[in-house]
């Protein structure tokens, strides 16, 4: 009872001095940015906290007359770790809003603690549609992969492809992406046959061989990014491309930050996503070339372009609110619209997801470099799943 | 069917080069490396930044991919691994797993996080048509640097001098050293040996399992398997194991692709059930 | 004469079942970090988490002389059946650690048949066969455990019905603490126990043990299922003080992390897994915090430093200053065990 009555106390005590505590921190703004920078998705977290930097770099570090202080945590991919991280940041460090979070398990973690401790979560790479629907202070500024799916699931119906058999990785976007390709390619008639990879597989040729055997006009693949390479290769010796067999997906098989290592075999595959480093605009280009420059030439991808607008959406909201984060930063973001470096985006009130352009593009030599090419373009897009329920 | 077989028989071959390194510092040696990966990665390494930085063609960097990780080996051995080789199999573990952590951020460091990617020459790309059965090229030049590597080891271990020294220095390294073998040097030159076969199967394998600073990590389980389901006393066990998997895991994958990734741990673990010390070893 | 000798033994077990002045201190300390260090409470339960697992480690590592690179299985198995259990309605805190005691133990006793036979190395393989092959089903019973996603909706209720979770981790870390403490204790007992010293000498020399009539592959089957059972519980506990469980609790990191945690923190003394994790966590957070991208390096060079110094000569004086501290008098040390992998 003693005992009891002391943790009490002391839970009191240390929530007043939270409360004191933020109220009196409020000449630093702290945003604490959570990403996989070691282990197999650190090229994720490496895009993502340049682009972060490069926009800090650009916009300054002061917001509402209050200094942005950048805390970078490595959660090296494990779920746990990063709900550990979160809770520390926002405990010890006060943060006003946390943000990262490379891949759906590492987002949907930390999510019930945002809702406990109305920190906003900007969402900056993972893709699983219901994330947003984990808390109501989660916000995204990646994208979702039915958003980027189905579009090309109807480009395909429009463009004479009948039979189409689907690859994804095992695991939540995988099957998020056929899902959403399957529903909407076989609503518009078509045939579907679906095939799952482990995540942990070196090597492609049983699965490619299935669909050669198969015979389909398309070949619908999603493999998380950095994997796409080796999928790209193996699918071209086996001559699938030659056989005619075109391949679609969403924009992580052909993801720029290694696009231009594949070399000729990446040549022709077809995909829709929400940016593409050659997408033509002067937003765009500058973008492209100070990061670039920053960043000893690497090109920035999806993931980069995720951080940057997160990191400007942060701004943008701390602004409205004058440095204050919590609800009012929550719904000072929500219906907020601004031109990215990839287009047009916007925030949707209701879901607190992004709505953006999804472009088809094609992956074309361009200056001697490889380039996704967009030729063209299905504007505001909001999420299809959420859209769905709503309805 | 016979396509599947094929790539069944390129993938363990690759399986093989990749981890015959490790079966001979494990077997003859003793030693558990499990930085052996990290050699493995050296040698990709050499090979995609030669080719995509100063534009090597990719057969004159396979020479270099088994070079640099056997003279890297070589100075390992002789500062550290050389210490380990009386201590404990936990000790070998900690220290190897340390470099290996090493290795990755160091890698992380020089070259950043993402896939490196190479260009094969094109005389290498696509496949062609053999009595009905689909040949992948690359595949085919796996099988012939593998096969060919195969026969040569078998033969410096068991007809060469240096054959039989080595195994004489591994079996009882006092005696052997009494008579008037030198010890260490045979140890140092096997050790760069491995690391260097290690290198060219890191190399060669580049195209298929792809490279990042992760590799050594992600491939270790699969080194162990190839290695503890051979048994660790000769060339061969590693290599029928190696064919062995590599079949079994395409093969599963492409009949039974639900369970696919169950087989290769499945058939691991019943035989390792059935025979302790590994498929291909008399009980002793 | 064997009355003798038995009267022998069992004084010198009930000299080293007694608490020494450093082990009191050191639970003490334990203690206070509760109220001294409330703004480190969540890193310190996940190092009491670990310090329980590395302790399920050592039973059979330091104990019983059997490796095992898959010990993940038993967490992960742990942690999935209290998230589960949590997941659907049963949110009591000290329910879920019993069922997932159980599921581990029975987990344990159907694999520890695989371990009896076959080399080091022969068991190190087996033991991560195992723990891949469940992570495997794992991954594919998404609808029970959520697949890739990690299992959402655990939702914990109070502690023995007073203590909610908070989010500074203090009821977590209590709760924690307390459940690591009490089955330390259990273990302390056990080890010292005439069991323990069986297991022992099973672990010195399987044959002469079997030889003086030492049932050994019974007591192996018993410590290997008591292992996974904590084991369990230590999945238990990181799945409710989280509530969250992801695929990799069953990942082959965990297996080889906590190895390395039971091994720089020492084996055979059952406070090695959890100075380990001390030790191995502290650093972890330090370094990483100060280069988020490269921790990495430096946990690799100072594991190969360890080694080179000598890790054992380390360990062994380590122990040697916990017993002087811990003012175990014993006439004859204990024998070290000179190594707990011998042969591979």
């Amino acid at each position: 009872m003693r005992r009891r009555t002391f943790m009490g106390a002391a839970g009191a005590a240390a929530v007043t001095l939270a409360l004191s505590g933020a109220a009196l921190a409020q000449e630093a703004v702290k945003i604490g940015l959570i990403l996989p920078m070691t282990g197999p998705f650190a090229s994720t977290g490496r895009q993502i906290e340049a682009a972060a930097k490069l926009y800090m770099q650009q916009h300054g570090d002061t917001v509402a007359g209050k200094k942005i202080q950048l805390i970078l945590k490595d959660d090296t991919g494990v779920a746990d770790v990063t709900k550990r991280l979160a809770q520390e940041l926002i405990v010890n460090d006060k943060i006003a809003v946390m943000a990262g979070f490379g891949l759906t398990p590492l987002a949907l973690a930390p999510a019930p603690l945002a809702t406990q401790a109305k920190v906003p979560q900007v969402v900056m790479a993972a893709a699983t549609a219901t994330i947003t629907e984990a808390s109501p202070y989660i916000v995204r500024t990646s994208f979702t992969l039915p958003q980027a799916t189905v579009p090309m699931a109807e480009w395909a119906a429009k463009n004479d492809i009948k039979k189409v058999v689907t690859l994804v990785s095992d695991y939540g976007p995988g099957i998020d992406a056929e899902k959403a390709f399957t529903s909407a390619f076989t609503a518009k008639g078509g045939q579907v046959e679906n095939l799952r990879v482990p995540l942990a597989n070196p090597d492609f040729s049983p699965f490619l061989q299935k669909v050669a055997d198969a015979k389909p006009d398309a070949l619908f693949v999603f493999v998380p990014s950095g994997i796409g390479a080796q999928f790209m290769k193996q699918f071209v010796e086996r001559g699938l491309d030659k056989s005619g067999i075109k391949l679609i997906g969403p924009g992580d098989v052909t993801d720029d930050d290694i696009l231009n290592g594949m070399g000729d075999v990446a040549l022709g595959a077809i995909t829709t996503h929400h940016y593409s480093a050659a997408h033509d605009s002067p937003e765009n280009k500058s973008f492209v070339e100070a990061f670039k420059k920053a960043n000893n030439g690497m090109r920035p991808n999806f993931m980069a372009v995720g951080g940057y607008d997160g990191m400007h959406l942060i701004y943008e909201g701390l602004k409205k609110t004058n440095g204050q984060g919590g609800q009012a930063l929550i719904d000072a973001m929500k219906g907020m619209s601004w031109t990215s470096p990839r287009g047009p985006v916007s925030i949707d009130p209701q879901t607190r997801d992004i709505v953006q352009n999804i472009y088809v593009r094609k992956v074309e030599r361009k200056d001697g470099e490889l380039y996704n090419v967009e030729f063209a373009t299905i504007p505001n897009v909001k999420d299809p799943v959420k859209a769905a329920k709503s309805n | 069917m016979l396509t599947i077989l094929f790539d069944g028989i390129a993938y363990g071959m690759l399986l093989f080069v990749l981890a015959c390194g490790l079966a001979v510092t494990l077997g003859l040696m003793n030693f558990v490396n499990l930085a052996h990966g990290a050699f493995a990665m050296a040698g990709g390494y050499v090979t995609a930044v030669l080719m995509n930085r100063s534009g090597v063609p990719f057969l004159a960097t396979l020479p270099l991919a088994f070079i640099v990780p056997a003279i890297l080996g070589l100075v390992l051995e002789r500062t550290l691994y050389k210490q380990l080789y009386t201590r404990s199999h936990l000790d070998q573990v900690l220290f190897s797993i340390g470099l290996v952590f090493m290795a990755v951020a160091a890698v992380d460091y020089s070259f950043g996080s993402q896939q490196q990617l190479i260009q094969l020459p094109t005389w290498l790309q696509g496949r062609i048509d053999v009595l009905g059965v689909q040949i992948g090229l690359y595949r085919s030049f796996i099988i012939v640097i593998c096969g060919a590597l195969v026969v040569a080891l078998q033969l410096i271990l068991t007809r060469t001098r240096f054959g039989s020294r080595l195994r004489a220095a591994v079996d009882d390294p006092r005696v052997a050293r009494g008579l008037g073998i030198n010890v260490s040097l045979i140890f140092a030159t096997t050790f760069a040996f491995g690391s260097g076969l290690a290198g060219l199967g890191g190399a060669l394998g580049a195209e298929i399992l792809g490279l990042d600073p992760t590799f050594p990590l992600k491939f270790m389980i699969y080194f162990l398997i190839v290695v503890t389901v051979g048994g660790t006393t000769t060339i061969t066990g590693p290599f029928l194991a190696s064919l062995l998997l590599g079949i079994a895991d395409v093969a599963g994958k492409y009949y039974v692709p639900s369970v696919g990734a169950f087989v290769i741990y499945t058939l691991m673990i019943v035989v390792l059930v059935l025979r302790p010390q590994g498929l291909f070893e008399r009980a002793r | 004469m064997s009355t003798n000798i038995a009267d022998h033994v069992r004084t010198s077990l009930v000299r080293k079942g007694r608490w020494g002045i450093g082990e009191i201190l050191f639970w003490l300390i334990a203690a206070a970090t509760l109220f001294l260090l409330p703004e480190r409470h969540l890193i310190l339960n996940e190092i009491a988490i670990i310090g329980l697992f590395a302790l399920s480690l050592d039973l059979i590592l330091g104990y019983a002389g059997i490796v095992s690179l898959g010990h993940a299985a038993f967490f992960g198995l742990g942690a999935y059946a209290a998230g589960i259990l949590a997941k659907h309605g049963f949110a009591d805190p000290l329910l879920g650690l019993l069922i997932a005691a159980i599921a581990a133990a029975i987990l344990g006793f159907v694999t520890s048949f695989l371990v009896l036979r076959g080399s080091d190395l022969t068991k190190l393989m087996v033991t991560l066969g195992v723990a891949l092959v469940l992570g495997e089903i794992a991954n594919q019973a998404s609808w029970l455990t959520g697949g890739a996603d990690g299992l959402q909706g655990v939702s914990m209720g109070p502690v023995v019905g007073l203590f909610e979770f908070d989010i500074f981790g203090t009821t977590a870390y209590a709760y924690s603490l307390v459940v690591t403490f009490l089955l330390f204790i259990v273990a302390r007992r056990i080890v010292v126990s005439p069991y323990g010293l069986s297991l022992r000498s099973i672990r010195d020399n399987p044959l002469r043990a079997r030889a003086v009539g030492i049932p050994v592959n019974r007591r192996l089957v018993a410590v290997y299922t008591l292992s996974a059972a904590y084991a369990g519980v230590a999945g238990a506990l990181l799945a409710q003080t989280t509530q969250f469980v992801s695929l990799d609790v069953l990942a082959f990191h965990r297996s080889a992390d906590v190895m390395l945690v039971l091994v720089i923190g020492g084996v055979g003394y059952l406070y090695g897994g959890l100075i380990g994790a001390i030790i191995f966590k502290v650093l972890q957070d330090v370094i990483s915090a100060w280069t988020p991208q490269y921790w990495q390096f430096w946990i690799g060079l100072i594991l190969v430093i360890i080694v080179l110094a000598g890790r054992e000569r380390l360990t062994e004086r380590v122990r040697t200053l916990w017993k002087g501290v811990a003012g175990r008098t014993a006439k004859s040390p204990e024998p070290l065990p000179k190594t707990s992998v011998r042969e591979i």
